[in-house]
């Protein structure tokens, strides 16, 4: 069972490398978001290194939207998933799977690109820390999350749009605490605020590790009777 | 051949069975029902609007709070109502439960509407503001609402109707158990950007001349939630019933 699971998350990281279309995309997206935001809000550096670690957040949270579509409905469209679905592997460690795959080909990629995108809202260095570690921390909960409002769309005529607007009231607490452990005006994780904030993003990601899985697998059940 | 044929005529009567059973008591409930409803609103609105006093530190505004606390109250208590459904249809397969959950939906999106709508009315003169962003309450109903749009859109692109109420059950519940968990960190993150300096409405007891229009709004608007319910509840079987039919019709596929 432990193979069959790694080879499915081999295959789903050889897909993300060879089809190209995800993790890349995601990265674009999230500097194209960031780059327009001074246009929109002008120049001031004061005001954008104010704003800068919800902004970057807030960027991070659509760009992972924008992937959710790719997590089930290609599976699903090829027949695979059908297949998947009759092997060795329960549902719930699939969506595992799955998820864990994106968050490699996504989530992390976007983790690594938000410092140099800080660079360009003029974010303060101490920030660095406290936002890369949040960002750590929360990006998985997006993944895990998602996979519920991916699962719940797969099949449905413009599903992509559908699962965001399904899975954004749940993110809502990712990217309080997310913005909370890294704001300056609480003090990063130095501040009493701000390391409570960062536990609790963790609590929040571990239940989604939980939650996700299992209401993936059932909206998926829901889905593919 | 035959074997299946007995089984899925015997789900079909299943299926049936509970539905006819609910339409003629429904149709029996609906009237009184109605009638009662009228009856408690209009005397919670009689003495809500005209036969209890102006608040001394509000004034008239308070007058919003017999629709907006009703409103509130039942926008909770609908989401109650759609994730218990959603869980029975889930566990137990009643073929009653989904068509409750579905119907109960849109009643509670309106609820939560109104809900914020007044509030935001209530809001400009006491807030001077018409949306405050430092209530928690306020942010939380309106994440609420986006749980209820889903929910509704869910359904509205799946075709199925099998298909659709399952996926839609498992979002009313892991909407149900994230919930408090918005809800806290909507709360969590209020403190942490400014002190609790809004006004609160819970903070002065209420005196008993406003309890009786707010206890007979409350009572008023459950039961309109209710005979919404059973009507839509209502609509929805018999709409069911034409699409079965319609299918029979189209080829024989009526089992789908």
């Amino acid at each position: 069972m432990t193979r069959a699971f790694f080879a499915l998350l081999a295959r789903d990281l050889r897909l993300a490398v060879r089809l190209g279309g995800g993790g890349g995309m995601a990265v674009f997206f999230f500097l194209v978001v960031i780059s327009l935001l001074p246009f929109g809000i002008g120049p001031d550096r004061e005001l954008l290194a104010k704003v800068a670690p919800g902004m970057l957040w807030v960027a991070l949270l659509l760009a992972a939207l924008l992937t959710l579509d790719r997590l089930f409905q290609a599976d699903y469209e090829d027949g695979s998933l059908d297949l998947l679905t009759m092997g060795l592997l329960p549902l719930e460690l699939i969506v595992v799977a799955k998820a864990l795959g994106h968050w490699l080909t996504t989530g992390l990629p976007l983790v690594v690109a938000a410092p140099l995108l800080g660079l360009m809202l003029n974010l303060p260095g101490e920030a660095y820390p406290p936002l890369i570690l949040a960002m750590l921390a929360g990006t998985p909960a997006l993944s895990f999350l998602g996979a519920i409002g991916a699962a719940l769309t797969v099949g449905v005529r413009r599903g992509g749009l559908l699962a965001s607007l399904l899975v954004m009231p749940f993110y809502v607490p990712v990217l309080i605490f997310g913005v909370g452990a890294a704001d300056a005006a609480t003090g990063g994780f130095a501040g009493e605020a701000g390391r409570q904030s960062l536990l609790l993003l963790g609590a929040v990601a571990l239940a989604s590790l939980v939650l996700g899985p299992l209401g993936g697998a059932a909206a998926l059940r829901a889905n593919l009777r | 051949m035959a074997g299946m044929n007995m089984i899925s005529a015997a789900q079909r009567f299943h299926a049936y069975a509970n539905p006819a059973r609910f339409m003629a008591l429904s149709a029996r409930l609906l009237m009184p029902l109605a009638a009662l409803t009228a009856l408690l609103t209009g005397a919670g609105l009689w003495f809500a609007l005209a036969a209890s006093p102006p608040d001394y530190q509000q004034g008239e505004t308070v007058r919003i709070m017999y629709v907006h606390v009703p409103s509130a109250w039942l926008a909770m208590m609908g989401y109650g109502v759609m994730a218990v459904a959603s869980a029975v249809a889930l566990i137990f397969r009643h073929p009653l439960a989904d068509v409750c959950a579905k119907s109960a939906a849109p009643i509670g999106a309106a609820f939560t509407f109104l809900a914020l709508l007044t509030g935001s009315l209530w809001g400009a003169p006491m807030w001077g503001t018409w949306w405050e962003w430092g209530d928690a309450r306020l942010v939380s109903m309106l994440v609420l609402f986006f749980l209820y749009l889903g929910y509704m859109a869910l359904w509205a692109t799946i075709e199925e109707p099998v298909r659709a109420a399952r996926a839609a059950a498992v979002l009313a519940l892991v909407g149900s158990i994230n919930l408090p968990v918005i809800r806290y960190s909507v709360v969590w993150w209020n403190t942490l950007h400014q002190p609790a300096s809004v006004f609160r409405m819970d903070g002065p007891t209420i005196a008993p001349s406003m309890l009786l229009p707010l206890g007979l709004m409350g009572a008023g608007f459950t039961l309109l939630f209710v005979t919404l319910l059973l009507v839509r509840m209502r609509a929805e079987i018999l709409r069911r019933r034409v699409r079965n039919l319609r299918l029979a019709q189209a080829g024989g596929a009526g089992e789908v």
